[in-house]
């Protein structure tokens, strides 16, 4: 008879294994049949091809939204970095009468959904005239990552980074120089990360972009119109390219915050 | 007016200035749109244009219309089914990784088991319909296994809506819990041994209750971003039981209906809302440890 500790671990890896096999099941098989020689991405598996991934990188429409992406991707997070960083700090270091409402304000837009944010500004750039753009998905962008910047950055303003900055202001340093030769350094690595997330959660954006774009549309837009189509190779070449750009920005926040992590100890 | 008044007002208008910015966008871009839907739902679209004087017709309609009351509700039962059985999941995920897995292996087993949460809504739920398809690797697995004679229908119901969303959430509940998990001081579960409670009873009397704020807050993020969601039913669900995202942007795309969209945005937050204000309730009256 097995040992009951045997069993049990057999029993705990079993769950575990059970969820590996049931999160990356669908990722492999996207990746898979990404290299699949012959129409249909689904089994029998044919033989690896690259085919998929030149037609991709030929796909004019494909790397013009992809750019599209990158440049609101860049444009709004680094918007939404800044910003929230500045409000952290104005809230942390001040005393603003009725800061509390401040800070709740700025954090609301996470309870809505991205669908209420997008059609909010939709109507409301419609009755102001302004037409559809890759600048209004950027907005959107800016709305819906503003707060996670806001609390990434708020979370580092410990007592330790107020002491410095006191430090500095004793020293004769003036306001302007603490906030940007002492406070912005100690907040780079979480910018940074808050940065890498920010443009992570644009890059993957949908439903604001599909609601405020017309002809320049973003990566996701077109991969969404790719669906139409049914399931093909290609697409799943370029869900592979779309999902290793999010890996990368991920792993290098996380690499950024481990490091300070060991620094800080 | 003394100096110490002066620098505390100097101080005050500094903090304001460095917050203004975002401030300023979240006014403009945030809350000024939501008061534009809001006025927005209160007028009627007529043939021509919009007529603005202000009615709840709007409303009135949305809860007349049977297959727009049938949206809700089938948005209502999908969050809470996800979020439900994303809980069921997720857990013992965390309890394994928490209490089962060696301390030197316990963040590269938690960083493996969310890292396909990284993947873009739009390619995960196509990564899914891959899967789910009739001739897709499910369906091939079953005919092969002779469980079944032919495809069974996955792709396009509500179950493949579940299951999409469940894959997403179970990462979240997964992440939420474990750090929830972690915080539990282990002497307490020592003490609990060693006071006769045997694992079962250890873990439904000590590691349970200590986790409930955990477990409510992953349930919170599980319901509302699942009921905001569009493009999971829409990909995988098909076009057979809406969902209320579905239908207010059926109701922008098809008929160019904005006030009606509107309408039923609001109605969307304010479930929402109530979800916000249940979870508050709950992780408030939970006992004082």
């Amino acid at each position: 008879m097995m040992p009951r500790r045997l069993a049990r671990a057999l029993g705990w890896a079993a769950v575990l294994g059970g969820f590996y096999v049931f999160v990356y099941l669908p990722v492999a098989v996207l990746v898979l049949f990404s290299f699949q020689d012959g129409r249909l991405p689904v089994p029998p598996f044919n033989g690896p091809t690259l085919a998929w991934y030149g037609k991709v990188l030929g796909n004019g429409r494909l790397l013009e939204a992809a750019w599209n992406s990158v440049v609101v991707g860049v444009g709004s997070s680094m918007v939404a970095t800044l910003l929230g960083f500045l409000a952290a700090y104005g809230l942390a270091r001040h005393r603003v009468p009725g800061r509390r409402l401040i800070h709740a304000a700025l954090v609301l837009p996470l309870t809505v959904s991205y669908l209420v944010i997008g059609l909010g500004l939709l109507v409301t750039f419609n009755a102001a005239g302004l037409p559809k753009s890759l600048l209004a998905v950027a907005i959107g962008h800016l709305v819906i990552n503003l707060p996670l910047c806001f609390l990434v950055a708020a979370a580092q303003m410990g007592p330790a980074e107020a002491r410095l900055e006191q430090a500095a202001r004793d020293l004769g340093a003036s306001e302007w120089q603490v906030l940007t030769r002492v406070a912005l350094p100690l907040a780079l690595p979480s910018l940074f990360a808050a940065f890498c997330l920010s443009f992570t959660l644009s890059w993957d954006e949908f439903v604001i972009a599909f609601l405020l774009t017309n002809f320049d549309v973003t990566l996701p837009v077109v991969i969404w119109s790719m669906l139409r189509t049914g399931l093909n190779p290609e697409t799943n070449a370029a869900g592979t390219l779309v999902f290793a750009v999010s890996l990368l920005l991920v792993a290098g926040a996380e690499l950024v915050l481990a490091r300070r992590g060991r620094a800080a100890r | 007016m003394d100096t110490g008044e002066r620098a505390s007002r100097t101080d005050a208008v500094r903090g304001a200035a460095w917050a203004a910015p975002a401030v300023l966008v979240t006014a403009a871009f945030f809350l000024l749109p939501l008061a534009v839907m809001a006025l927005w739902s209160l007028w009627t679209r007529t043939a021509g244009g919009v007529d603005r004087t202000l009615t709840l017709a709007n409303y009135a309609r949305f809860f007349g219309e049977s297959a727009l009351v049938a949206a809700l509700f089938n948005s209502l039962e999908t969050a809470a089914l996800v979020t439900v059985v994303s809980l069921v999941v997720g857990y013992p995920v965390a309890y394994a990784l928490a209490f089962h897995v060696p301390a030197r292996w316990q963040r590269l087993a938690l960083v493996l088991a969310i890292l396909p949460f990284w993947t873009s809504y739009v390619v995960r739920s196509y990564a899914w319909l891959l899967v789910l398809a009739p001739n897709g690797v499910v369906n091939q697995t079953l005919i092969g296994l002779g469980l079944t004679e032919g495809p069974v229908r996955i792709a396009y119901t509500m179950t493949a809506t579940v299951l999409g969303f469940t894959h997403f959430f179970a990462m979240l509940v997964a992440l939420t819990v474990y750090a929830g998990l972690k915080r539990i001081n282990p002497r307490l579960l020592l003490a609990a041994r060693d006071l006769g409670a045997g694992a079962v009873s250890t873990f439904l009397r000590v590691t349970l209750p200590l986790s409930v704020p955990a477990i409510a807050t992953s349930a919170f993020l599980t319901f509302v971003l699942a009921i905001g969601d569009y493009i999971t039913p829409q990909i995988l669900g098909g076009n057979t039981s809406l969902v209320l995202p579905q239908a207010i942007l059926f109701q922008i795309g098809r008929r160019g209906d904005v006030p009606m969209a509107s309408a039923m945005s609001l109605v969307l937050m304010a479930v929402i809302l109530v979800a916000c204000l249940v979870a508050l309730r709950a992780t408030r009256t939970e006992p004082a440890r």
